[in-house]
């Protein structure tokens, strides 16, 4: 009944294990002294603490995150964002390196805009608030993004950044992966074709095992040039 | 509606299953590209698809409920989903049904985690033959998972009833219409708390006992369904090398 | 609702300026249609069509009725689309916007200038009653180009419509007490038969970004586009439907080799779907 295969996927409602003996982590509630599971997900014990990875929703925002964020409205002071959470996240003017005057925000960041941002604060009330304040934040001037599984994230980063290692060590491309599942890719066209190709590959192999290595043969005999 | 066709001979109803029986059940879950979670359905004759969006701010700010999410299911019937051409557009009879499968949906949900957004649940009858309420919470439920929205359990619906004075699992089409009481319902399999119930129709105490013990074997058994049905679209994806 | 980033935007434009698409498919091609008729046993006819992650479902519903004053011997038919929630984050519930009535009347367009249906043989009592035709568009999955997938799954549909003389034979019973001519109707026709079609029109879409027109547009190309223009053309190549949208402008240039494209397309589609018809 409580799973032991690593890797088993958890279904909501499926029990755990019970508090005496375990933690309950993320992705699982507790009734009763029993530890359930919460969402669809990857089961990911850790000394004694249960933890359930998500495979799919929304972008849950955590503080210090990196995020690809898109720009839905300018106010007077502050811009919403799409972060692809349930909610849109602030960026107020004072959390841009920009002296901005007041009714001024549009001359900076318009609909449509994307950027390079970071998670500054979650509060008690899910109120999302973003900054544009570090050296390598800013706003994007070309290439291309795509949208992916918030969950599939630390896939295609890596181990230690191994995935992505990969596609930068085979394709002339910038590439950044935003925690909320949003890709910004910059290079020349058939580049980025490639990089997309690539992480939709990984996208929906996420959960192989031997993926890294898959992936690797195939931009080996791909590359026309190795950095 | 009354009918001189007898619905039940030895055993026997009018599609030849047993009283105990339920039609024949095929669950999908991920069937869409735009929804973030969804679900399509066939069950006897019925077929539906359920998607779903969210959990998104909900708009205009006045719906909003500051301390969770809003569960905003809508049953629709295609036009031409029935025998005589179905107006589009909601009616009384699905808007009940909306609100009653809302209700229901948010027992399960965890809507605390989500203050001040709707979770928008679309369940659209592409071909009906009764039970269309109870197949669309089934789909919905699965919806939801495919979604990520958190959830206590799987909810899952199926329907009891009587038929010729005999108390009969699932109805079909005919039993609907020419059967002596229908009941629906919908609970958390996990705990059997119910979370969705209606009756219409003339039932005594014990023929009430006998129809839900009926209905709830029936719903354990669709419930094991739409557990296989999540794990065989997410499980291909494990596959060892 | 969904916002299409600026920078996609512009990375769309400069691919077209060096003559590519992004997904890789040339200006006048199309991405991979899938069509599934009969799947509605309510509707008298019905079908899925699927062009890329596009779905749509469409649904014929036929009834008696009494005819226009104008046109007392023929059979009348609608075309309703509804932009269902489900679909697209961006579609909200309720009575169908502007959009959907345009998908429908577009549609309904091409159907009727095309004569596809013979309306002069769905008379049932001449001047008294004739049958309806109902055709219901749903959009389940929306990744662009709803023009061509509706009029796609209407025609199939259509296709694998039969009258159902069965489903209302009490109500054409009924009938002859006031008409007695329905007998012989009822005589000629004593059980579902297929209904009568002739050629179908087929609808070909395109956008046009930036000076450069694509057919066949995805979602994020629809999301770029500043004009669509669609040409429903017959068998012969003769064209019976057109319809420009969005607050852009074409050129005749432009417009001319459209209509061309189109064409070529509407033959290899009308291909398709004979064979998907076995006709």
């Amino acid at each position: 009944m409580i799973p032991q295969q690593k890797r088993e996927i958890i279904i909501p409602g499926q029990f755990l294990g019970d508090i005496k003996h375990k933690k309950a982590g993320r992705g699982t509630f507790v009734e009763n002294g029993r530890i359930y599971a919460e969402i669809l997900g990857i089961l990911d014990e850790r000394q004694g603490q249960i933890n359930i990875t998500p495979l799919k929703g929304r972008y849950d925002p955590i503080e210090n995150d990196f995020v690809i964020g898109i720009v839905q409205e300018a106010m007077p002071s502050s811009w919403l964002v799409d972060i692809n959470a349930a909610y849109p996240a602030l960026l107020h003017v004072t959390e841009t390196p920009w002296d901005i005057d007041f009714g001024e925000t549009e001359k900076y960041l318009n609909h449509g805009d994307s950027i390079m941002a970071k998670v500054l604060q979650v509060d008690s009330e899910k109120r999302i608030q973003i900054t544009l304040k570090d050296y390598n934040l800013y706003k994007i001037k070309s290439g291309f993004i795509i949208d992916v599984e918030p969950s599939k994230v630390p896939r295609i980063i890596g181990k230690k950044g191994s995935m992505i290692s990969l596609l930068k060590k085979y394709i002339k491309c910038r590439i950044f992966v935003g925690q909320n599942g949003r890709i910004w890719i910059d290079g020349n066209d058939e580049d980025i074709k490639k990089v997309v190709d690539t992480i939709k590959l990984i996208e929906n192999e996420s959960l192989s095992f031997g993926l890294t290595n898959k992936i690797e043969e195939l931009l080996k005999k791909d590359a026309k040039d190795v950095r | 509606m009354k009918s001189d066709v007898k619905l039940i001979v030895d055993g026997k109803r009018l599609d030849g299953r047993k009283p105990d029986e339920l039609r024949k059940i095929k669950i999908e879950a991920g069937v869409l590209h735009r929804a973030e979670g969804s679900c399509y359905i066939e069950w006897g004759g019925n077929k539906i698809i359920a998607a779903v969006y969210g959990p998104r701010e909900a708009v205009p700010r006045h719906i909003q409920n500051p301390l969770r999410a809003i569960v905003n299911a809508r049953y629709n019937m295609a036009a031409f989903s029935v025998d005589d051409r179905k107006r589009p557009g909601p009616d009384r009879r699905s808007t009940e049904i909306s609100k009653v499968i809302s209700e229901a949906l948010e027992h399960v949900i965890i809507l605390e985690k989500f203050p001040r957004t709707t979770i928008d649940v679309n369940i659209e009858i592409l071909d009906a033959e009764a039970g269309t309420r109870c197949a669309g919470l089934t789909a919905a439920a699965v919806a939801l998972v495919d979604a990520g929205i958190p959830m206590k359990d799987i909810p899952v619906a199926c329907a009891a009833g009587k038929i010729d004075d005999q108390i009969v699992l699932d109805l079909g089409k005919e039993e609907d219409n020419y059967g002596s009481a229908d009941l629906p319902l919908a609970i958390s399999p996990r705990t059997d708390e119910i979370l969705l119930l209606q009756m219409d129709g003339h039932l005594t105490e014990e023929e009430f006992e006998e129809a839900f013990n009926l209905a709830l074997k029936g719903c354990h058994i669709v419930s094991e369904l739409q557990k296989k049905a999540i794990l065989d679209k997410y499980k291909p994806i494990m596959e060892v090398e | 609702m969904t916002i299409l980033p600026s920078i996609k935007r512009e990375y769309l434009i400069k691919l077209a300026k060096n003559g590519k698409r992004a997904d890789g498919r040339a200006f006048d091609e199309y991405r991979k249609i899938e069509i599934e008729p009969g799947i509605i046993s309510k509707a008298e006819g019905s079908a899925k069509v699927k062009i890329g992650n596009t779905q749509v479902l469409a649904g014929i519903k036929m009834d008696i009725g009494d005819p226009y004053p104008d046109i007392p011997e023929e059979g009348i038919m609608t075309t309703a689309a509804e932009l269902i929630p489900l679909a697209s984050p961006d579609f909200e519930a309720g009575p169908p916007k502007e959009d959907a009535v345009e998908l429908a009347r577009v549609v309904d367009r091409g159907i009727r200038e095309s004569e596809m249906i013979q309306v002069d043989k769905l008379c049932i009592e001449p001047r008294e009653k004739v049958w309806m035709i109902f055709i219901d568009i749903h959009i389940l999955d929306h990744d662009g180009n709803l023009f061509d997938a509706a009029s796609l799954a209407s025609l199939t549909a259509l296709y694998n419509t039969l009258v159902p003389i069965e489903r209302l034979r009490p109500t054409l019973e009924k009938l002859q007490e006031k008409f007695p001519s329905i007998k012989n109707y009822l005589e000629e026709h004593p059980k579902d038969y297929k209904l009568p079609l002739t050629e179908p029109p087929i609808s070909c879409t395109s956008v046009k970004y930036n000076g450069v027109v694509a057919m066949d547009p995805n979602l994020d190309e629809e999301e770029t586009a500043e004009a669509r223009l669609t040409v429903a053309t017959d068998k012969n190549g003769h064209i019976r439907a057109m319809q420009k949208g969005l607050n852009g402008s074409f050129t005749r240039d432009e417009v001319k080799k459209v209509i061309k494209a189109s064409i070529d397309n509407g033959k290899k589609i009308r291909e398709l779907l004979y064979k998907k018809i076995g006709n």
